[in-house]
């Protein structure tokens, strides 16, 4: 992902609360659009004064102009949703055209869908494409509690037989390993869920001998093991030490306070951002997908775009080194 | 404003001929979008987007390895949908990476690619050229890369009027241009029917028909949208019943035409003649296409020609006559399929735009 190009002006023309911390909103573009199945949109958020992007996924399109997303209000986010959520009637934002980096190939082979939570809607589009394909899919839908399972009315007019709805209030577990073992070799996962979930799936299909290539994922980033908190990031190489209060991320943070960094994704899929841990007094919430779970383990480096610490300080290695002395070859 | 169309994307395109596409990497543009065709160790064939999604260096400038292919500039793989399957000096793939994969169908010789949207592909619509694959007509084809809008070959084969004056020496005489014609249309396909009863034939066809006197000759154009044209063609002794549909006594060819737009002005011109008779002989088949490929050229002489007049005459339209209708009736049809796509997927560029670095930092 890069910054669109475009920007066109969406006015918000419905809002309705899909549960209790699930938002939709109706936006109005100024023409139509077309957009592939599994497509997300990105706008601009207003953040303590500052604009960031955030992306959401499409859940619905009209040839109208019209496309709907639906917004989660995470507890201790980084401030997108808080933005989303002061949106009133006919207030307007800048979003982009319709981008889709999770459009099915389409073939013969059965498709899984794995939604948890808010990460159903991108399957909306996913799982209407498969179907007017002709697809074997099967859909599995993880949700916390009956009241959050956005959707769920339309997914079942869909898909009937083939929805299996797995809700944590009632006990029903989803057993992530099972599903992948029980599917057909030639099979392809698509799958759509906080980092946890997305981080079983993957290790479990390495880990199964299945083809990395088979197996899709869309993250945005935005969830961890734990909640956001502030803590203080150490730069001794510079002197330096950076707050990173709980709804900022460590990237902003310390391009903020001058220190010079590279990013691109800003979703933890490139790496671009990623320095290296000295130390930490906490845990590395690790939530990207640029480094496997070896490396996530190995605790050595950290990509600031998303990734935060569950404690009070890291210590870092800034990219910063000053310009070598090419005279003593041995300070690179 | 973006300038209209010349072609629908949600159509079968021919991209090349069936040995064409093999273990290594072809570059074609199809209807402006570059793609890269390969065969997977199994047979299949594969279309995808000739632009690495890295840096967007041509794949096709890279080399196959098993059934991905590697950019050849930091050795990033995609498989045959498309998928990236190695990323250089990382453990983890992005799972964002990916070049857009083409629906491929390989039918009567030929590799057909769809550039629009893929949930719209349905192999059934690949137009009917069963004759390529029948033991009961015999011949063989080519390409030819022809600098023009690929309409204007469409043009070119819609009116055969055009033989009496291009093809002189061989399937033209006056006798073709003055006998009547009827064009007609149905919902995808338009044709043009023509006989010159009792003339005297052509050189090229009485030397094929190898008898004596006075001919019957027929030419049925049929035109399927949105750049398919057959062409049943043949003689027969006058009077031996072939207006009335005993082709018995004479020859037929199947020629077969597919000019697939590159870009908006240039095509790739696909052409193969099928004849029913003497289909034992290979030396036939030859003589017939070194016959074919020259009157073929004196074709995209003219159709060059015609384009580069019509870029020095920007706004000029062309006159039409009695003898464009099946042109006109192909080229309505044509857009047909483009409006019905024009109103599926609206101009996105006809509003002011902001730049996305100046809009943030606003």
């Amino acid at each position: 992902m890069s910054t669109p190009d475009t920007w066109f002006d969406a006015t918000v023309i419905g809002i309705r609360n899909l549960t209790p911390t699930v938002k939709e909103f109706r936006l109005q573009y100024p023409l139509a659009l077309r957009l592939a199945p599994g497509a997300h949109i990105d706008v601009q958020v207003a953040i303590d004064g500052q604009t960031a992007m955030r992306s959401y996924s499409v859940v619905r399109s009209d040839a109208n102009g019209q496309i709907v997303i639906a917004v989660k209000q995470v507890q201790g986010s980084r401030g997108g949703s808080r933005y989303m959520a002061s949106l009133t009637l006919g207030s307007t934002l800048k979003a982009s055209a319709p981008v889709s980096n999770f459009e099915p190939v389409y073939g013969p082979h059965h498709y899984l869908l794995l939604a948890a939570g808010i990460g159903v809607t991108p399957m909306l589009s996913v799982a209407r494409a498969l179907v007017a394909q002709g697809a074997s899919l099967q859909m599995l839908y993880a949700v916390r509690s009956k009241d959050e399972q956005a959707y769920l009315p339309d997914l079942q007019d869909l898909l009937g037989e083939r929805l299996r709805v797995f809700s944590a209030d009632r006990n029903e577990r989803l057993d992530v390993a099972a599903e992948i073992n029980a599917l057909a070799e030639s099979a392809q996962l698509y799958l759509c869920g906080p980092i946890k979930l997305l981080d079983a799936a993957r290790e479990h299909w390495q880990a199964a001998g299945r083809h990395a290539a088979q197996l899709r994922y869309e993250t945005f980033g935005s969830s961890g093991r734990y909640l956001p908190q502030d803590f203080t990031v150490r730069v001794p190489r510079l002197g330096r030490e950076i707050l990173v209060d709980a709804g900022q991320s460590m990237l902003d943070a310390l391009s903020e306070a001058g220190i010079a960094m590279v990013s691109n994704c800003r979703r933890g899929e490139c790496g671009l951002c990623a320095v290296d841990v000295l130390e930490t007094d906490g845990v590395l919430d690790h939530r990207d997908v640029f480094f496997s779970s070896r490396e996530h383990a190995g605790g050595n480096r950290i990509c600031t775009c998303v990734s935060r610490v569950a404690g009070t300080s890291i210590t870092i290695e800034p990219p910063w080194r000053g310009d070598p002395d090419l005279s003593h070859t041995t300070v690179l | 404003m973006t300038p209209r169309p010349t072609f629908p994307l949600n159509a079968w395109y021919v991209a090349a001929w069936d040995a064409e596409v093999g273990r290594s990497l072809l570059s074609r543009s199809i209807c402006n979008e570059q793609m890269v065709l390969y065969r997977k160790q199994d047979g299949r064939a594969v279309a995808l987007a000739d632009a690495c999604w890295h840096r967007l260096v041509p794949l096709s400038l890279g080399t196959l390895v098993g059934d991905d292919v590697r950019c050849g500039y930091h050795g990033m793989r995609f498989n045959a949908d498309g998928r990236c399957t190695h990323m250089p000096s990382q453990e983890t793939i992005n799972p964002s990476a990916c070049v857009k994969s083409f629906p491929v169908v390989e039918r009567h010789r030929f590799v057909w690619v769809w550039p629009g949207d893929p949930a719209l592909a349905d192999p059934a619509t690949v137009p009917d050229l069963h004759w390529m694959d029948d033991a009961d007509w015999a011949g063989d084809g080519s390409m030819v890369e022809v600098k023009a809008d690929y309409r204007l070959v469409l043009d070119n084969l819609m009116d055969l009027t055009h033989e009496t004056f291009v093809h002189s020496s061989s399937i033209g005489n006056e006798a073709l241009a003055e006998a009547p014609f009827e064009a007609m249309h149905g919902e995808t396909t338009a044709s043009v029917r023509r006989w010159v009863l009792n003339e005297e034939a052509p050189a090229f066809w009485g030397a094929q028909l190898g008898k004596p006197g006075p001919v019957d000759r027929w030419q049925i154009i049929h035109f399927k949208a949105p750049a398919t044209i057959l062409l049943d063609v043949g003689v027969a002794p006058a009077g031996s019943g072939a207006p009335q549909g005993d082709r018995s006594q004479g020859i037929s060819m199947w020629v077969i035409h597919i000019p697939t737009p590159a870009t908006d002005k240039t095509c790739y011109y696909f052409w193969c003649h099928l004849r029913n008779y003497r289909v034992r002989e290979q030396r036939l088949t030859r003589e017939v296409l070194q016959a074919a490929r020259g009157i073929l050229l004196e074709d995209e002489t003219i159709i060059e020609a015609q384009q580069r007049a019509m870029d020095r005459n920007p706004g000029r339209d062309f006159y039409n006559l009695n003898i464009d209708a099946g042109s006109l009736w192909a080229r309505r049809l044509i857009d047909e399929l483009i409006d019905k796509e024009l109103a599926e997927k609206p101009a996105v560029h006809s509003i002011p735009i902001i730049p996305a670095a100046k809009a943030l930092r606003a």
